[in-house]
């Protein structure tokens, strides 16, 4: 029932030519009913459906509470379902390893190590090492800008130029599948904006899929080609829906008028999926 | 944790020119605060000129008394008389402190690696934690002064005076390891299992990095306590046979009512744990500066 009422604007239909570059097509990771109960016996999740298509920018909108965060978790493997199933048919198919980048709420950079060894980190833990891992870790802080402060330690860093690192962090091991969870909700709405247009370049530019959890409406429709929304108590979809403006999105987007529409939309449907986890 | 690869973007770098550039004031705020540097710097001055003058005025005192009252030294030597005592003998005191020093300094590096090793062991392995933790906490809550007896009759002199030492050291340095090794941060320990790491992996990239302010913690004060276990041992030692270290000049010149000798090598003890203490702070500070709050604060 919650799974999106037959009347709600977003149903879970992709236009095919919403995003000519990127192919969006099978899904890349996707789970299936899942529940997850904590052993203090808070039931976080239940019968929750999700599908991440490859390639696609797919946001989680939900009050905090409503699981997004244990989604992330639970699709990283850093936790366990407690019932249902997480599948990943492409790598089963290709029988090749998944790779998966996680970014978090704090930048969670080594304090000890500079950029660059922080970003070397998931290089060295794969054992890779040598002037490829180098030239690797390089391109990934040119990408977010800090190649000029690779030899700096994240204190020196300012609280954007962190995150820019911890995404540098995930990006340098070319993640099919990029996780964020609220990546950018403890900056300022300046650095968050730049922030923001900096990932859609780099999504576009390389093509992986992205699952960006944020409790904002605004910054979910500016980023995503789909918002999911989600209920609380217990957390479950409630309904979606698909954002077909096309990219590279800008400040234009930010002050159009179909924006403002879609973000209300957004805002209505998110309203709906608090109230309906209030009922129960 | 070094980087394999300095040296190949080094220059040019706005951040991390000097030490001291990321934290210095912005130019226009420099003139500002003029007035509150110069009065930290009067602060600086007035710590290290009051208590000179205290210790100045104290030993003026001594002096005089000791000369107006005709105190024999025997009884209470004249500071100037220490002084000179401490230029007299001073080869045979710094032979002494040489070995207690040596002692000290052995004693502090056993428990060093004894107790990050422990620690670690603790770390890896729960079963072991349990069954040898409550141990540890036994060795450290009996008083070493009643051990030391004990050790000299079973152990061999200078294995006596090192085990009182090492027994003393090497506690703090367990507790504090055990303790920075379970702080790690919870997300990097997520992003360490999400790469597959190995534990070995998460042990040297996360946990002893992690640990390493604790562990700096915990040598600090191991480096006093191992020259305290040092002289307990030697005292102990002494009464039985042998021995010449400083402690063991202490108790022998005590024998002989050479007060004024007494004196100077306790000065010689005093400074050794000065030394040590400061050694170890600059330690600290070198090892840390670069990132962790405690270095930092010091230097605002």
């Amino acid at each position: 029932m919650p799974n999106g009422a037959p009347e709600s604007p977003g149903r879970p239909l992709v236009d095919p030519v919403m995003s000519s570059a990127i192919k969006v097509n099978s899904p890349l990771v996707s789970l299936r009913e899942v529940g997850k109960i904590f052993p203090n016996g808070l039931r976080a999740l239940a019968g929750l459906n999700l599908q991440a298509r490859a390639g696609e920018f797919l946001a989680l909108l939900g009050p905090s509470g409503c699981g997004k965060s244990t989604v992330l978790r639970i699709i990283a493997g850093l936790s366990e379902p407690s019932e249902g199933a997480v599948e990943w048919p492409a790598a089963e198919a290709e029988g090749g390893s998944r790779r998966v980048g996680f970014v978090f709420q704090e930048p969670t950079l080594m304090p000890w190590a500079t950029a660059f060894d922080n970003v070397l980190l998931p290089l060295r833990l794969a054992r890779e090492r040598g002037p490829a891992a180098r030239e690797r870790v390089e391109a990934a802080l040119e990408r977010v800008g800090l190649r000029p402060f690779s030899l700096a330690y994240p204190r020196e860093l300012s609280g954007g130029m962190r995150m820019r690192v911890s995404i540098a962090r995930a990006l340098v091991t070319a993640p099919q599948l990029l996780l964020m969870d609220e990546p950018f909700a403890a900056l300022d709405e300046i650095t968050r904006f730049r922030l923001n247009d900096d990932l859609m370049r780099m999504w576009q530019a390389l093509g992986m899929t992205v699952i960006f959890v944020t409790h904002s409406v605004f910054e979910s429709v500016y980023l995503a080609n789909r918002v999911v929304i989600m209920a609380p108590r217990p957390g479950r979809i409630f309904t979606e829906l698909s954002i077909d403006a096309s990219y590279p999105r800008s400040q234009n987007f930010r002050t159009s008028a179909e924006y403002a529409a879609l973000c209300r939309r957004a805002s209505e449907a998110l309203a709906e999926a608090m109230a309906a986890g209030d009922e129960t | 944790m070094t980087d394999p690869f300095s040296g190949i973007s080094r220059g040019g770098n706005p951040a991390v020119g000097g030490r001291g550039e990321s934290r210095a004031p912005p130019g226009s705020g420099r003139e500002e605060r003029a007035g509150p540097s110069a009065a930290r710097r009067g602060d600086q001055v007035l710590r290290i000129v009051l208590p000179l003058a205290v210790l100045a005025v104290s030993l003026g005192i001594w002096e005089f008394v000791v000369w107006f009252l005709g105190v024999e030294p025997y009884i209470v030597p004249a500071p100037s008389l220490i002084l000179r005592t401490l230029f007299s003998d001073a080869g045979l005191l710094l032979r002494s402190l040489l070995v207690t020093l040596t002692t000290t300094f052995e004693g502090f590096l056993l428990a060093a690696v004894g107790g990050v090793g422990l620690a670690v062991l603790f770390n890896q392995s729960r079963l072991i934690e349990y069954s040898l933790y409550p141990f540890a906490v036994i060795l450290q809550v009996t008083p070493i002064l009643a051990i030391a007896p004990l050790l000299v009759i079973y152990l061999p002199q200078q294995a006596a005076v090192l085990a009182c030492a090492w027994i003393v050291a090497f506690f703090p340095v367990l507790a504090n390891t055990t303790l920075g090794l379970k702080s790690v941060d919870r997300n990097l320990a997520d992003l360490f299992t999400l790469y597959g790491a190995s534990r070995g992996q998460i042990l040297w990239h996360l946990s002893l990095p992690s640990a390493l302010p604790y562990i700096l913690g915990g040598l600090r004060i191991a480096g006093g306590l191992s020259l305290i276990g040092a002289v307990v041992a030697e005292i102990a030692a002494g009464t039985s046979g042998a021995g010449s270290g400083l402690a063991y000049r202490i108790v022998e010149s005590g024998y002989r009512l050479n007060i004024a000798r007494m004196f100077a090598a306790l000065l010689l003890l005093s400074a050794a744990g000065v030394v040590i203490f400061y050694l170890l702070a600059l330690i600290n500070d070198l090892a840390l500066r670069r990132w962790h709050e405690s270095a930092l604060d010091a230097k605002r």
